[in-house]
C-alpha cells in the first residue's frame, strides 16, 4: 500500500500502544460478530429440511401453511411447538446458538420473569421474559451503529460550518459564533421531551433531532485550524495560483484540520452511545420495545431483586465505553507529532 | 585546566548518530565560534554541553567537562549548579524563549532565585542591575512589561540579562542574532563582545554567519555532518582554509551584479499611492480608535525584465506592499499590471492574471504542501489556467519546468519532506515558471536558506530571468543579495519610501540616514 511516511509513522505508534491496538481488535470482533446478530440470536431457524425441500427463514418469510394445512396462511411462528413438531416430522432443522430474537417472550419459563441465568438464558431474562443476551447482542448493535452515524453527520456537518468560519472569518465568524452560542443554549432535553409527546421518534428522527443540537462538537477546533491553515505560506501560494477557494480548503487545509478532528472522533463516538443509553433510560429515546442497552439499566433500577440486569448493564455498557476510550487514546497518541514510536 | 573540555563528544537519536567524535576546549575570555549550514550539529552539541536534548536524543559517547566536572550522565544537583550558575545559554530565538504570560523583571527575578536567596529589595536591585549590564534601556521602568510589548532586540537583551544574572564563567550563544534586523544584529554582538571583555566571559559562539566568525571569534570549528572538519585560529582559518569545505563556505558570497536592462523595456507593474491600514477596533461597537499604516502611500514601477530591489527592516511593509499588489491582501490606490488596474478587475478576469503575475516566498518549509507529490504540487497552477491540458503535455510541462530549476523528473512522485531547504526553494520556483509568468514577485527566498545554497538560488533566479525575460519584484532586507540582483532599488521604512534610485546610486551614494545604517550594518562586518 501506498502510505505516506507520516501514516506509517502514526499506525506504528498506535499498534505500539498494546491496550489500544487490543481494544480495537476485540470492538472490531464484537461488532462484526453483532452485525451478523440474526444469525446468532434468533427465533427462526438458520434452515429448515421439510418434505424434501430447503427453507431459510432467517432469510425469507414463509407462511405457516407452507408447513402442512394445520397452520395459518400468515408469516410462521417457529416458537410454536407444533409447528416445530410439524417439521420435526418431516424433516429436520438448524438453530442459532440462541434461539431467541431481542423481542422473543421466552415461554417455557418455571419461575416468574425476569428470571434468573440458566441453561437457555445465559443472562437471565428481563421483566416482560425476554432473554437478556439476545436484547445485549441487538442493543449493542443499535447503539453502535446509532453512534457511529450520528458521530459521522455531526462531524460532517461541523467540519462545514467550522471550515466557512474559520477560512472566510470577519463577519461570517462573527455572526456564525454568536449563533453557535446561542443555539447551544436551547434545553435539547426538554425539546426532546415535547417532541416525545408529539410523535414518537424513531431511529432516524432522534438522529436527525440530536444531529441538530450536537454538530457544534467539531466546529471550535475546525475553525481554528483553518484560522491558522488561511496564513500558511502554501495557502498562500495556493490563492496566488489562482486556486478556487473551496479547492484551497479541500485540498491544502482540510488535510491539518483533520488530524484534529480524527483524534476527537473516538470521543464523539462514546459520547454518542453515552447519549443514546441516557435518552432510553430516561424513555426518551427510541420505541418501546427496542433492543437498547438504556432500557435495560432502568429495568434493572426497577427490579432490584434481579440483579443479573444490573450486572449485565454495567458490563456491556462500561465495557464498550472503556474499549472505545482505549481506542481514542491510542488514536490521539498516534496523532501526537512529539510522541516516538519507541517511546 | 580549561574552562571547557570536550572530548569525542557524540550525540544520537536513537541509532542514528547526528553528532560524531566532536572535540573541543575553551578558556576564560576566549571566544569560540561553531559555524556550519543547518543540520551540521552545531546546536545539538551546544545543547549537550548543559545535558539539554531533546526528547530521544542521547550522549552515548565522549565527555564533557565544564570547570572540572563530568556533565554526561551528572546528577541532577550538579546540572542544576551548571545550569545558569556556571554557564547561561542565550537562543535564537527571543520570542519563544520568554514566557509570553510573566513580566520580564519576573522572569529575570526567576533565573535569579533559582540559584541564590536574596531579599525583595536586593533581588530587586540586581535584576535591574543585570539588565542595564545587558544594555536595556530604562531597566527599572519597564520590569513591568510583557514580552510581546518589546522589540526583538530588546527581547534578546532580556535573555542575555537572563544568561548572566548568576555571573557565569561561561556563555553559551546559540545563532543569537539570526531573527534580529541587520541593524540590531550589530548591536547585540558588540554588546556580547565587550561583556566578555569586561567579565572575562568564555563565549561559545554558534553561528552560520562566517562575518561575525571573522569579527567576533578567537578560534573557530567548521562542522559538517554532524563533524569538525576544520579548527583553529579565525585568522588562519580565514586565511588558509584546508578543509574544501571550508574553502566552499567562505566562497559563497553572493556576487556580480545582474545583466542590463533592455533600454526600451515597456513597463510592466505601475503602483501608484498605494495604501494598506489596518484599523484596530474596540469595543462591542467595534469603532475604529486607530490605524496602523502598513503601506503608506507607496509608488513604483517595474519594466518588463526588469528587477525591483524592495529593501527594510522587519515591519517596514514590504512583505504587505507585494501581497497586496498581487491583491491577496486588501489595497486602496492603483495598481496596474499590463494595463489592467489589478485593484478593479473581477473575479474571473483576476484568476486570469494570476498566471502572469506570481509569488515565491521565503520558507521553503511552509510553502509547499507537506501531504502533495511534488508534481501535484508544481502542476496545481496548470490545473487552473489550463484545465484542458491532458494529462501527458501536462506532466511534460512540469518535467520542463522541473528542468529549467536543476531538478531530475524522477522527483515528481515524491513529498516535500525528503528535500532539503534549498531543493524545496526549487521546487516552489519551478511551481511557479510552469505558468511562464511575466512578474514574479521573490518574498525573502534566500533568507531562510544556507550560504552555499543562497549563491545557488540567486545564480539560478538570475540565470531564469536571462533566459524568459521575467521581471522581479525582489523583497530583501539583505542587501549583498538585492546587489547581486537588482538593478533599481526601493527603501522602504514604517511603510513609507525613503529613498528610492538605481541600484549604482543606492550603494554607491545613498543619501538618507536610514539607508546608510542599512549599508553599514550589511557590508561593515567584513
Amino acid at each position: 500500500m501506498n502510505l505516506s511516511q507520516v501514516t506509517r509513522r502514526r499506525i506504528a505508534i498506535f499498534r505500539a500502544s498494546r491496550r489500544g491496538y487490543w481494544s480495537l481488535w476485540i470492538f472490531l470482533v464484537l461488532f462484526g460478530t453483532s452485525l451478523f446478530g440474526e444469525f446468532i440470536a434468533n427465533d427462526r431457524p438458520l434452515l429448515i429440511r421439510y418434505n424434501g425441500e430447503w427453507y431459510v427463514p432467517v432469510l425469507k418469510d414463509y407462511s405457516g401453511d407452507a408447513f402442512g394445512p394445520d397452520f395459518l396462511p400468515t408469516d410462521a411462528d417457529y416458537t410454536d411447538p407444533e409447528l416445530r413438531h410439524a417439521i420435526d416430522a418431516k424433516g429436520w432443522m438448524i438453530w442459532p446458538l440462541l434461539p431467541y430474537h431481542y423481542d422473543t417472550t421466552v415461554k417455557d419459563l418455571n419461575v416468574p420473569s425476569p428470571a434468573p441465568p440458566s441453561r437457555h438464558d445465559p443472562l437471565g431474562t428481563d421483566d416482560q421474559a425476554r432473554d437478556v443476551l439476545a436484547r445485549v447482542i441487538y442493543g449493542f448493535r443499535l447503539s453502535v451503529l446509532f453512534g457511529f452515524t450520528l458521530t459521522a453527520l455531526t462531524s460532517i456537518v461541523g467540519v462545514i460550518a467550522g471550515a466557512l468560519q474559520g477560512f472566510y472569518g470577519g463577519l461570517t465568524d462573527l455572526l456564525g459564533q454568536r449563533f453557535i452560542e446561542i443555539w447551544s443554549g436551547m434545553p435539547e432535553l426538554y425539546l426532546l421531551i415535547i417532541l416525545g409527546s408529539l410523535i414518537t421518534p424513531g431511529f432516524w428522527v432522534l438522529l436527525i433531532f440530536l444531529l441538530l443540537f450536537r454538530w457544534m462538537n467539531l466546529t471550535g477546533v475546525v475553525r481554528a485550524e483553518f484560522l491558522r491553515g488561511r496564513n500558511l505560506e502554501y495557502v498562500r501560494a495556493a490563492r496566488a495560483l489562482g486556486v478556487s477557494d473551496i479547492t484551497v480548503m479541500w485540498r491544502h487545509i482540510l488535510p491539518n484540520a483533520m488530524v484534529a478532528t480524527l483524534t476527537f472522533v473516538p470521543f464523539l463516538l462514546s459520547g454518542s452511545v453515552t447519549l443514546l443509553s441516557t435518552l432510553d433510560f430516561l424513555g426518551f429515546g427510541l420505541p418501546p420495545g427496542s433492543p437498547s442497552l438504556g432500557e435495560l439499566v432502568a429495568q434493572a433500577k426497577s427490579n432490584l431483586q434481579a440483579p443479573w440486569l444490573g450486572i449485565t448493564a454495567f458490563f456491556v455498557l462500561g465495557g464498550v465505553l472503556t474499549l472505545l476510550i482505549f481506542i481514542g487514546e491510542a488514536v490521539r497518541d498516534a496523532f501526537d507529532p512529539r510522541r516516538l514510536p519507541n517511546a | 585546566m580549561s574552562l571547557l573540555e570536550v572530548n569525542d563528544l557524540t550525540v544520537a537519536f536513537g541509532a542514528r548518530r547526528v553528532v560524531d567524535n566532536v572535540s573541543f576546549t575553551l578558556d576564560r575570555g576566549e571566544t569560540l565560534a561553531l559555524v556550519g549550514e543547518s543540520g551540521s550539529g552545531k546546536s545539538l552539541t551546544a545543547l549537550s554541553l548543559l545535558q539539554l536534548l531533546p526528547r530521544g536524543g542521547s550522549n552515548p559517547a565522549g565527555t564533557i567537562r565544564l570547570d572540572g566536572e563530568e556533565m554526561i550522565g551528572a546528577s541532577s544537583s550538579t546540572l542544576h549548579k551548571a545550569r545558569g550558575d556556571l554557564a547561561g545559554i542565550v537562543f535564537q530565538e527571543p520570542m519563544t524563549s520568554l514566557n509570553p504570560l510573566h513580566r520580564i523583571g519576573r522572569q529575570v527575578a526567576e533565573a535569579i532565585t533559582l540559584h541564590r536567596q536574596l531579599s525583595r529589595t536586593a533581588l530587586l536591585e540586581e535584576v535591574i542591575g543585570v539588565l542595564n549590564e545587558a544594555g536595556f534601556a530604562d531597566a527599572a521602568h519597564r520590569l513591568d512589561a510583557f514580552p510581546h510589548q518589546l522589540s526583538g532586540g530588546q527581547r534578546q537583551r532580556v535573555m542575555i540579562a537572563m544568561a548572566l544574572a548568576n555571573d557565569p564563567a561561561l556563555l553559551i550563544a546559540d545563532e543569537p542574532t539570526t531573527a534580529l534586523d541587520v541593524t540590531i544584529q550589530s548591536r547585540i554582538l558588540a554588546l556580547l563582545a565587550r561583556l566578555k571583555a569586561d567579565r572575562g566571559l568564555a563565549l561559545l559562539l554558534i553561528t552560520h554567519d562566517l562575518r561575525i566568525v571573522r569579527r567576533y571569534a578567537d578560534h573557530v570549528c567548521v562542522m559538517k555532518d554532524g563533524a569538525i572538519v576544520e579548527a583553529g585560529p579565525v585568522a588562519s582559518v580565514f586565511a588558509r582554509p584546508e578543509h574544501p569545505y571550508t574553502r566552499m563556505l567562505l566562497g559563497a558570497v553572493p556576487r556580480g551584479t545582474p545583466s542590463p536592462l533592455a533600454p526600451d523595456a515597456p513597463e510592466l507593474l505601475r503602483i501608484e499611492s498605494a495604501k494598506v491600514h489596518f484599523p484596530i477596533r474596540r469595543g462591542i461597537l467595534r469603532r475604529v480608535i486607530s490605524v496602523v499604516r502598513a503601506v503608506d502611500d507607496v509608488s513604483l514601477t517595474v519594466r518588463a525584465g526588469e528587477t525591483v530591489g524592495l529593501v527594510g527592516e522587519s515591519g517596514s511593509g514590504k512583505t504587505t506592499l507585494a501581497l497586496a499588489a498581487l491583491r491577496l491582501e486588501p489595497i486602496q490606490g492603483r495598481v496596474v499590471f499590463a494595463g489592467q488596474d489589478v485593484v478593479r478587475l473581477g473575479r474571473v478576469a483576476m484568476r486570469a492574471l494570476r498566471a502572469r503575475m506570481q509569488i515565491v516566498f521565503q520558507d521553503p518549509f511552509g510553502s509547499l504542501s507537506p501531504r502533495m507529490a511534488v508534481g501535484d504540487i508544481v502542476a496545481e497552477g496548470l490545473g487552473v489556467h489550463e484545465p484542458r491540458l491532458k494529462r501527458v503535455e501536462r506532466d511534460r510541462r512540469v518535467i520542463e519546468a522541473l528542468g529549467e530549476v536543476g531538478l531530475p523528473a524522477d522527483m515528481m512522485q515524491r513529498y516535500p519532506h525528503e528535500f532539503s531547504g534549498g531543493q524545496r526553494q526549487r521546487i516552489a520556483i519551478a511551481r511557479v515558471i510552469v505558468l511562464k509568468p511575466a512578474l514574479v514577485v521573490l518574498d525573502e527566498p534566500t533568507s531562510a536558506l544556507d550560504m552555499s545554497v543562497q549563491a545557488q538560488i540567486i545564480a539560478l533566479l538570475r540565470d531564469l530571468r536571462e533566459r524568459h525575460g521575467l521581471a522581479y519584484l525582489f523583497i530583501s532586507h539583505d542587501l549583498k543579495v538585492v546587489r547581486a540582483l537588482a538593478h533599481r532599488v526601493v527603501v522602504l521604512r514604517e511603510g513609507k519610501v525613503v529613498e528610492a534610485g538605481t541600484a549604482d546610486e543606492i550603494f554607491n551614494a545613498p543619501r538618507e540616514e536610514y539607508t546608510r545604517s542599512l549599508m553599514q550594518a550589511a557590508f561593515d562586518l567584513d
